[in-house]
């Protein structure tokens, strides 16, 4: 069962007079549990392609369904709902309303969702304590380290049981065993919880715990790689 | 504490300097608004009592058109009548009879038009405070017969000190001459100028003999307990009075319809006052503006992972609209606060305005003046703070809603 369904999607962005095509009619389907990792030179266009499949941004023409609905005619409220339900966020940096703790940073979603205060405490410890975060509820994102920050994050993305979670460079600003702890840990949510996760990524460690590799090259998927394992 | 309120809270904090200064300018306006409310109201307050005291009382019971025309005929012809009907009708306090002729007046060597007021010594010290004005020489009692108490400015101008006497010259209500010569009693210092300077009191029943007045008046003067049952007790003695026919001439005025120069000034000044208060609100609000637009823009990008983790545009601006207006309630409860901790200050203590404004000067008021703290003065001021602050933070706060999540995110 494909959670993402991308056909034909062409993405101009206009630099000052020049205009560039970031994405030339890209089609890419995700289906459900897959770890899949996106990559490619600088400017070739990973960013805009999760952007858009998260419907943050608009793609010029083409198609885009994500649990079976189509995007076309979603206004910002209804894209956002979306998002809420069905989409989980990581970026490479800033992830986090830094005003509230790791416990409340995750709960908040589930503030949006609806859940009721008792729940959404006892939800957000769990969860914390699964990617690693016994005892750090109460920390405001500044006293976190950058990986534990990242850690939140994706307990966030992955708290209220999203079809997919879109990473975007999530391991770029952690040194490399940060960063494999973090992969460690969104493999078990995987492999545990049948999240699905899309990465961008430069980074080599990414693409080979990836069981699916997209690599796009000027706005165009130039090889798609599922490895046997 | 729900995670919004204390988001909201915790925003609020993260500039603290920013954050006090705005909540400072806030409770500065609002305070500056409790207090200058409550002065002028409280400035109005004197200026009616002392108005009502020193002259017109609150309600008087005259011939219809004598206020317009001041015309001698125009009398009330049975006053004990009136009387009975006063000593039956509920508020009243007191009341007192005048008769009034515009007649010359001359010491020696001046000559002065002015207001004859003929009035009856022993009712006249309930209605008004004259009798605790005189200030050489002393009041006039039932006994007195051609004597006369003169406005301070008048004995001035006409260079008399008690004792001396005065040749009074007008006609009679039958059109005759009235002429007479009073000795001065006493001289006497209302805090009205103008009315210090134009008026001297006679005995009524002296008065009522030279200007062949019979048993007639010109005026029945009625005190109530306060100013809030005069409406009451007017309408109370307009109906006993309408039950007689011969009444029908008679009509009740009240202090609004007696010194309707008084309401103008007030309502003059009221206004200006206002529009003041509005340029006021209207510069705090400006940088009120300024501060959330500030505070805003430097979290674009936060609103951006909001909306990125499915936060609706109508949440954040909720979320937005909720950290303003907490922000401006607490410095409203703290302006508000202090401003009527302030006002009640100078209202125990008074605030000495010798050599005031006109207005004031001309409406009796030259000391002492006590602001009066109410629920008016209290709230009307900081509730217009808190509506225009809430509009211009309205502004931000739908601003986002054209926000793009992708530039959003973007944003350093
Ligand atoms: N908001 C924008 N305005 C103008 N041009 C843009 C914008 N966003 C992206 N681009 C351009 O579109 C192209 C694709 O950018 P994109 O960010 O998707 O690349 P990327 O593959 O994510 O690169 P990187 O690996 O450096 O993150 C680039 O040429 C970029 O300059
Ligand atoms: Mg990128």
């Amino acid at each position: 069962m494909n959670i993402v369904e991308c056909t034909e999607i062409n993405k101009t962005y206009q630099q000052g007079k020049v205009e560039v095509q970031a994405l030339r009619g890209i089609s890419l389907n995700i289906k459900k549990g897959g770890f899949i990792a996106l990559a490619g030179p600088s400017g070739s266009g990973k960013t805009t392609l999760l952007n858009i499949i998260g419907g943050l941004d608009h793609a010029d023409s083409g198609t885009v369904n994500v649990d079976g609905q189509s995007f076309d005619k979603m206004n910002q409220s209804q894209l956002a709902n979306l998002r809420l339900h069905s989409i989980g966020f990581v970026f490479q940096s800033y992830n986090l309303i830094p005003v509230l703790s790791a416990a409340e940073n995750v709960e908040f979603v589930m503030l949006l969702q609806g859940i009721p205060a008792a729940e959404r405490q006892g939800r957000a410890r769990t969860i914390l304590d699964d990617v690693g975060l016994k005892d750090k509820y109460d920390r405001r994102p500044a006293e976190l380290s950058g990986g534990q920050q990242q850690r939140v994050a994706v307990a966030r993305a992955i708290v209220s049981n999203p079809s997919i979670v879109l990473a975007d460079e999530p391991t770029a600003n952690l040194d490399s065993k940060t960063g494999q702890g973090l992969l460690e840990m969104m493999k078990k949510m995987n492999v545990e919880k049948k999240v699905t996760f899309v990465f961008s990524t430069h980074d080599q460690m990414v693409m080979d715990y990836a069981r699916r590799l997209v690599l796009i090259h000027d706005g165009l998927i130039d090889n798609d790689l599922v490895k046997k394992n | 504490m729900s995670i919004d309120i204390k988001m909201a809270w915790r925003n609020i904090w993260r500039n603290p300097r920013r954050t006090i200064i705005t909540i400072s300018a806030i409770a500065f306006a609002c305070l500056l608004l409790v207090f200058m409310l409550s002065f002028q109201f409280g400035s109005y307050e004197t200026m009616i009592n002392s108005s009502i005291k020193i002259h017109a009382g609150h309600l008087q019971i005259q011939a219809k058109e004598y206020q317009e025309k001041q015309n001698i005929r125009m009398v009330v012809p049975n006053p004990e009548e009136t009387g009975r009907i006063l000593d039956n009708v509920l508020y009243v306090e007191s009341y007192t009879y005048r008769a009034k002729a515009f007649s010359l007046v001359s010491s020696k060597n001046r000559t002065y038009g002015v207001m004859v007021i003929g009035i009856d010594p022993s009712r006249e010290k309930m209605v008004s405070t004259i009798k605790n004005s005189i200030r050489q020489g002393s009041y006039l009692s039932m006994e007195d017969k051609n004597q006369a108490i003169v406005g301070r400015l008048l004995a001035k101008n006409l260079g008399v000190l008690p004792g001396d006497e005065l040749t009074i010259m007008g006609q009679g209500r039958d059109g005759s001459i009235a002429a007479t010569v009073v000795s001065v009693k006493g001289i006497y210092a209302s805090g009205i100028d103008e009315f210090d300077r134009s008026s001297i009191q006679i005995p009524l029943t002296v008065f009522q003999d030279v200007y062949t007045m019979d048993n007639a008046v010109h005026e029945v003067v009625v005190i109530g307990d306060s100013l809030r049952n005069i409406s009451k007790i007017k309408k109370n003695v307009q109906g006993q009075l309408k039950k007689l026919k011969e009444n029908e001439f008679l009509t009740v005025l009240d202090w609004e319809e007696l010194m309707p120069g008084l309401r103008q000034g007030i309502e003059m000044d009221l206004t200006m006052g206002i529009v003041f208060y509005l340029l006021l609100i209207i510069v705090v609000a400006f940088s009120i503006l300024n501060t959330f637009l500030m505070a805003i823009f430097e979290r674009t990008k936060e609103f951006g992972v909001l909306m990125a983790i499915g936060t609706t545009p109508g949440r954040i601006t909720k979320l937005l609209l909720i950290e303003s207006i907490s922000l401006t309630m607490v410095g409203i409860i703290a302006g508000i606060f202090i401003g009527s901790l302030l006002t009640l200050f100078f209202q125990y203590h008074g605030i000495d305005l010798s050599g005031s404004s006109e207005l004031l000067a001309q409406y009796g008021i030259s000391g002492m003046i006590y602001p009066k703290l109410s629920l008016l003065s209290a709230l009307s001021g900081p509730f217009a703070v808190f509506f225009i602050t809430v509009l211009a933070a309205l502004y931000p706060a739908l601003k986002i809603r054209k926000l793009q999540p992708v530039e959003a995110m973007l944003h350093v």
